[in-house]
């Protein structure tokens, strides 16, 4: 089979899944596209003449009376929001995910595939059921208060806030953090740090300067693993945040549902969609630049 | 100085956060499995170990729809994406030089790095005009989308099994004289079979853990088992939403200790240094799980 022929084979072989794709995910994200510069229809739905109004509601309200301008207040709250709890979220499992997958590296080979398997059955179990589950645990009669009664502290109201919200995230996609950074680690020649011990190091500073720097790739798949899906969390902000503490996604909702604005919903979502792309892209760029992409 | 004695691969302190971390994965997820065998009327007081809940979710109807529902599509979903995906892994993985190699690749991972709420959201501007264009209302939108996303999923263990396979073997078959055709059907396929079945449980599993895309996507009255936990979540934690939690977690791990079993099998005498479950530190997007329903 010469390679024109193979590459059609290929292709044919390849044409129903790509297919399916394109009704299926690719080809709707065109139609979002298109509806960004539509005009909200009178019930729901859109309708002509094409504008940018939507685009401009994302960062501008239009006074009703005088007709001027002003920052969007509540969109740019929920836009910093959802920043603010992704980095935060991004930086906890971090700090709590290094240990861990530090942990499960150094642990004898035999004994390793266990602590693998109790890592992976948080990461596959539906999200729905762990965001119900911290819920269990922070809500006003949950485990944490009842905890807290017995030692005589009072009560603490986290649920639907911004601290419950990022609980429940870190708690969610730990184990996403946990999984790059033990591939990253298990390949680590612990030579290096004996080498640093030679050389006087203490046990922070080979830390720091030895073992960070050659993790780094999966340090850096591990935070954008956790950001990225963070950024458009919808299920554990509605579940734990209540209809208040909204982040990009449950506002996207809003102006599908009650809002009644699909434009501007469009609009955010292709706004999303450019941020989730943005830090991809800064992701690869780093990671190019560590000529480490051996994966 | 004195001789420094030390074990490298001990940080201060690591190995008791690692400890404290799996505490605090595992304990909620126990808590709501203790709770829903709580007898007492209120989710707070613990009144007794008892099956109640469980009876309760069983005879209700709209669970019992909702459940069959959820099986339904992840059936139909599952498998027309492992149908798909193994046609695909065989016309990509074998032909290293394919012109397109990465416009697919990208293509069959792209579900995998669009936030799912985006894909959701697209999908119900979607199916809402070719709704009103057809008259259809049916299971097919959800099916669809699901087969859609559970691509990647059932993509990734068939291409590894294949990439891990041993292509003079099919040389071979040819040298016999069997065609393109005969080659697969009784060297490839028999050989690819365990990374069919991973990836088809996989996609599966996916399919059935859907809250988001699920939701936008489906009319009135087509509630799966998360959208109707999420619906029910609006009032708070309800045993019988712990109940149904620890039902669907049970299904889950099952077919991950299933999953992990023949993984192992496939994996065995193949001497890869990594095993293949684990996501490559440096391309997220081979990782197993993104993060679907956030």
């Amino acid at each position: 089979m010469g390679p024109a022929q193979a590459n059609r084979a290929s292709w044919t072989l390849a044409a129903p899944a790509l297919m399916l794709l394109l009704i299926g995910s690719i080809g709707p994200l065109l139609i979002v596209l298109v509806y960004s510069f539509l005009t909200p229809g009178d019930y729901s739905g859109v309708q002509r003449p094409f504008t940018t109004r939507a685009w401009e509601q994302v960062f501008l309200t239009r006074d009703i009376f005088d007709d001027t301008l002003s920052w969007a207040d509540a969109h740019l709250t929920i836009f910093w929001r959802s920043v603010k709890l992704s980095v935060l979220t991004t930086v906890i499992t971090f700090l709590l995910g290094l240990p861990t997958a530090w942990f499960i590296a150094t642990r004898p080979r035999e004994r390793r595939a266990l602590w693998l398997f109790l890592i992976t059955i948080p990461f596959w179990t539906n999200l729905l059921i762990r965001t119900i589950a911290i819920n269990e645990i922070i809500r006003s009669e949950g485990l944490l208060n009842q905890v807290l009664g017995w030692v005589g502290a009072g009560p603490l109201n986290l649920l639907y806030t911004d601290t419950a919200v990022l609980i429940g995230m870190a708690y969610v996609y730990l184990p996403m953090m946990v999984l790059p950074m033990y591939a990253a680690i298990d390949r680590f020649d612990t030579r290096l740090l004996e080498a640093a011990y030679d050389l006087f190091a203490n046990r922070w500073q080979a830390l720091a300067h030895v073992v960070l720097p050659v993790i780094r790739p999966g340090i850096l798949a591990g935070s954008i693993l956790v950001f990225v899906p963070s950024l458009g969390a919808y299920v554990t902000p509605r579940v734990l945040g209540g209809g208040k503490n909204m982040m990009i996604g449950n506002f996207i909702e809003l102006q599908f549902g009650q809002g009644q604005n699909w434009p501007l919903g469009a609009a955010l979502a292709v706004l999303l969609l450019v941020a989730v792309g943005l830090a991809l892209a800064i992701y690869v760029r780093v990671l190019g630049g560590t000529g480490r992409d051996d994966g | 100085m004195a001789e420094r004695r030390f074990d490298p691969t001990r940080l201060p302190g690591f190995a008791t956060v690692a400890v404290a971390v799996f505490v605090m994965l595992y304990l909620p997820i126990a808590t709501l499995v203790a709770y829903s065998f709580n007898g007492g009327e209120s989710v707070a007081v613990w009144g007794g170990f008892s099956l109640d809940w469980y009876g309760r979710a069983w005879a209700n109807e709209t669970v019992k729809a909702a459940a069959l529902r959820s099986v339904v599509i992840a059936a139909c979903a599952s498998t027309l994406a492992t149908v798909l995906a193994t046609l695909a892994a065989v016309g990509v993985v074998r032909n290293r030089r394919m012109k397109g190699r990465a416009v697919v690749y990208m293509a069959i991972n792209q579900p995998l790095m669009v936030p799912e709420i985006v894909t959701a959201v697209a999908l119900l501007i979607f199916f809402a005009s070719v709704r009103q264009a057809t008259g259809y209302q049916g299971l097919g939108y959800l099916i669809a989308a699901h087969a859609a996303f559970c691509v990647p999923f059932a993509y990734l263990p068939i291409s590894a099994r294949l990439e891990g396979m041993d292509a003079t073997l099919e040389a071979a078959a040819a040298d016999l004289y069997a065609t393109p055709r005969q080659a697969f059907r009784h060297v490839t396929l028999p050989l690819l079979t365990p990374g069919i079945i991973a990836g088809a449980m996989l996609a599966f599993v996916i399919s059935l853990d859907d809250v988001v895309i699920t939701e936008f996507v489906k009319s009135a009255g087509q509630d799966t088992l998360p959208t109707y936990m999420l619906a029910q979540m609006r009032r708070g934690v309800s045993p019988e939403v712990n109940a149904i939690s620890t039902m669907l977690l049970l299904v889950t791990v099952a077919l991950l200790t299933a999953f992990f079993i023949i993984n192992r099998q496939t994996n065995r005498g193949k001497q890869r240094k990594r095993p293949q479950s684990l996501p490559s530190a440096s391309r997220p997007w081979r990782c197993p799980r993104w993060p679907r329903g956030s």
